[in-house]
């Protein structure tokens, strides 16, 4: 085959014989037998395993590249990003909606770093990934809202900003010059078609979520919001944040829950987006007894979907949850009653 | 806006005439208009002429418009001034629309939109010659406002534009009350365009009125309103006048 | 056709009295609610006074358009500054920013006098008062707009404050209990109504002190 074959794409043989190609086929052939459905999000599983063939991935070095698959490398680079990150949850009620997150310092030595944003008074974001590129993206957000509240003096619908927000994401997916945000944002906000919960991804993909969970072990979290999201619609204030604090510790494996590792914040119907203080946190904590526990030495860590990565961050923590991919949610080995 | 910028502007429009590609004054003007709130919403009355200087030029223009679903607008001054303003409200309301997102502009919002645009003109020397009338209804929410060419904005509980304010509003401040029933509105609004009638040369007895409550709107058929010209000094104008005809 | 309108002006003065008095822990904030143009009456309840921050309150009257675009962006800045600082600006800060709004547009100015009021670091009253193009300072009391030729000098008068010539200097701050400046912006501004075509209908004071903002209104002359 020759190179001029391949530009061309006359003849999807041609490229179809590339060795290299042949291999992402045949390792797709096999996911579709494990009977794992394909999932654009996870597909560092993919890569790696690539990688491991020794074959290196002559379709990631920029953006705008296509792999024959169909897929765009450097987009879901970005979105690993975002697993990295550690995590970060939301849920709704008709009108509340809760953000919540996990504060890991860097070092020993370093402080955290912030990861929930006030917007305006009724929109704020919760973030994981890279917080530089997350900072910059709420300073956007905060800008349209000012911009938006001057021409009309009301405030800018969730729903519309949050397109914004993802075509400004898109456009990096498309120019040569540009690199991804490789952060995932919450959005949480209230406008007069309610509350609303929205997911924002580097690849300019938006979704809206009843409650969601990004970030490092988020799947522990998300496996506690899918048993339990039903009950959200018309859960009280109260109620949505001790979902928070469930899920939150959810991500965090054994480790206590404190408030020196969180952050809440809410907006909702008479309440402007705020952050509670850290003695509110701790005393819901302990008023809800969110204890952290220890993990029961007969679980064994189950693999994430995509658990190369998450492993590799915390190769010594057991997970709290069995419940993952595959498994029935209601018969995981959930680490509490409520 | 920086220095040269407004010195040219002003040059410009101290300049000579001819050259000028800003409006310095009207063309073809439409008269007052007359709005207030009442019991269930908001009513605003304009007569249909359309007046280039003294000669009255036509004779059927509207110039009360739906704004969206929530609000309908009043105006005076220049009408092309208008139906380009009112091509901007078209595209706005259009963009709203297409998000299709349970959200909507409201009065309120296309008030402020309204008077943004008037003020950046305004400042670029450059103004809408025209003074708004902006009524609407939206969760209950009853709004009336104006805004004039130069951005100067406010709401009140009855508002009007040009002669209208001289004439019409020390009528509705005598009579105006919060719980004017529709028919009460009507009408004490054909009071106020009445007298404006007899005593506004540029008025024409072809009117309008727009009602806008919580359910939406409605603009009525141009309709006039009944007359007396039996007076004394009707009758003959020139008795007396020695010398006339 | 012959050109009816007189030359188009960019400007109106839409008239409006404004007064501020600082004491040692309150700060006073006034103005008429009347807006005007020529010799008509637009409305008759159109507030002048803002609440640009926790403790910062600012009255204006001159030509409404710059005025209310003078306040969207002083609240815009203010809400960027709160995002970035985390806090509410100080009084000095925003009287410091009003400034530099106003100069900003020095070859095409607001056509607004403004007196700032509101509480310092210490939670003493001040007052800053302005000119259209920022050119400002800070005094114990301040009048602007169309009635301050007539208030100005009664205030001079009942308030004697020390001379800013003093060395060492003087608090500017006025020596009345809150009440009795209360009572003296009502005197000036039924005083000031009695003359000033363009002050009347409705009186509006903002109050700031310790407990934090209070409102009051007294209805004045309507002719």
């Amino acid at each position: 085959m020759s190179p001029n074959d391949f530009k061309t794409g006359q003849d999807a043989k041609h490229w179809a014989e590339d060795p290299r190609v042949r291999d992402e086929h045949r390792e797709r052939e096999r996911e579709r037998e494990r009977g794992d459905t394909y999932k654009f999000v996870e597909s560092i599983h993919f890569c790696c395993t690539i990688k491991f063939t020794m074959f290196r991935n002559q379709y990631d070095t920029d953006v705008t590249t296509w792999s024959p698959a169909g897929r765009l490398f450097q987009v879901e680079y970005a979105m690993e990003a975002v697993k990295q990150g550690s995590a970060a949850i939301g849920l709704r009620s008709k009108t509340h909606v809760v953000l919540a997150c996990v504060n890991k310092a860097n070092s020993e030595l370093s402080s955290h770093q912030k990861k929930i944003f006030k917007v305006d008074d009724h929109i704020g974001v919760a973030i994981a990934g890279l917080t530089a590129d997350g900072r910059v993206l709420s300073r956007y957000m905060r800008n349209e809202c000012i911009n938006y509240s001057y021409t009309y003096e009301s405030p800018l619908p969730v729903g519309r900003l949050v397109v914004q927000l993802a075509d400004k994401a898109q456009v990096c997916t498309q120019r040569s010059w540009k690199r991804p945000y490789g952060v995932g944002l919450l959005v949480g906000g209230l406008d007069e078609s309610g509350a609303h919960l929205y997911y924002n991804c580097p690849s300019g993909n938006y979704f809206e979520y009843q409650a969601f969970a990004i970030g490092s072990r988020s799947q522990a979290a998300k496996t506690y919001l899918e048993r339990k999201f039903e009950s959200f619609v018309d859960s009280s204030r109260e109620n949505l944040i001790k979902d928070a604090l469930f899920a939150l510790r959810e991500t965090l494996q054994g480790e206590k829950l404190t408030s020196s590792i969180c952050t809440i914040s809410i907006v909702g119907v008479g309440e402007a987006f705020h952050t509670l203080d850290q003695e509110t946190v701790q005393g819901l904590i302990n008023e809800f007894e969110v204890v952290g526990e220890e993990p029961p030495a007969d679980e064994a860590a189950p693999p994430e979907q995509g658990a190369g990565t998450e492993a590799a961050l915390a190769p010594a923590a057991p997970a709290a949850a069995a419940a993952d991919e595959g498994a029935p949610a209601d018969q995981g080995v959930a680490p509490m009653d409520i | 806006m920086n220095f040269a910028d407004s010195a040219s502007a002003m040059k410009n429009l101290l300049g000579s005439e001819g050259d000028s590609q800003r409006t310095l004054y009207p063309y073809v003007t439409g008269t007052s208009v007359v709005a207030i709130k009442y019991k269930d919403g908001i009513l605003i009355a304009a007569d249909m002429g359309g007046s280039y200087g003294s000669t009255l030029r036509y004779k059927t223009v509207e110039r009360l418009k739906p704004v969206g679903k929530h609000s309908v607008i009043g105006a005076s001054g220049e009408i092309s001034d208008f139906q380009e303003i009112m091509r901007y409200l078209d595209e706005l309301i259009l963009y709203d629309n297409m998000w299709d997102d349970g959200n909507s502009l409201g009065p309120k919002e296309v008030h402020n939109y309204l008077t943004r645009v008037m003020y950046n003109r305004r400042n670029k020397f450059n103004p809408l010659w025209n003074s708004l009338v902006l009524g609407g209804v939206k969760n209950g929410q009853k709004y009336l406002g104006t805004v004039s060419m130069i951005g100067v904005q406010y709401e009140d509980s009855h508002v009007a534009t040009g002669f209208g304010n001289h004439l019409a509003r020390p009528i509705l401040r005598d009579e105006w009350h919060e719980n004017l029933t529709y028919e009460e509105g009507v009408k004490l609004l054909e009071k106020c365009m009445r007298v404006l009638l007899y005593r506004d040369r540029s008025a024409v007895n072809k009117l309008q009125i727009a009602k806008i409550t919580e359910e939406g709107f409605t603009i009525s058929q141009p309709y006039s309103l009944k007359t007396f010209w039996d007076f004394a000094a009707f009758k003959n104008p020139t008795v007396g006048a020695e010398g006339s005809w | 056709m012959t050109k009816q309108q007189a030359n188009w002006s960019p400007y109106d003065n839409n008239g409006g009295t404004c007064v501020a008095i600082a004491g040692s822990d309150y700060c006073v904030i006034a103005s008429d609610t009347r807006m005007s143009t020529g010799y008509s009456i637009l409305t008759r309840d159109y507030s002048k006074i803002i609440q640009l921050a926790d403790k910062s309150v600012m009255a204006s009257s001159g030509f409404q358009a710059d005025v209310r675009a003078l306040q969207k962006v002083l609240s815009a800045r203010h809400l960027l500054y709160q995002h970035q600082h985390n806090k509410q600006m100080s009084c000095p800060a925003m009287a410091q920013l009003l400034s530099n709004t106003l100069y900003y547009k020095r070859f095409f100015p607001y056509y607004s006098f403004n007196v700032l009021g509101g509480l310092d670091h210490e939670g003493k009253g001040c007052v800053y008062t302005y000119d259209a193009v920022g050119s400002y300072e800070r005094v114990g009391y301040s009048s602007q707009g169309s009635g301050s030729t007539l208030i100005t000098p009664f205030l001079d008068n009942q308030l004697k404050s020390p001379s800013p010539l003093l060395l060492p200097a003087k608090d500017a701050v006025t020596p009345l209990s809150e009440t009795e400046a209360i009572d003296l912006v009502r005197t000036c501004f039924v005083s000031a109504t009695e003359r000033d075509i363009y002050t009347g209908d409705k009186l509006e004071i903002v109050v700031l002190n310790a407990s934090g903002i209070r409102r009051e209104y007294m209805e004045l002359r309507k002719d």
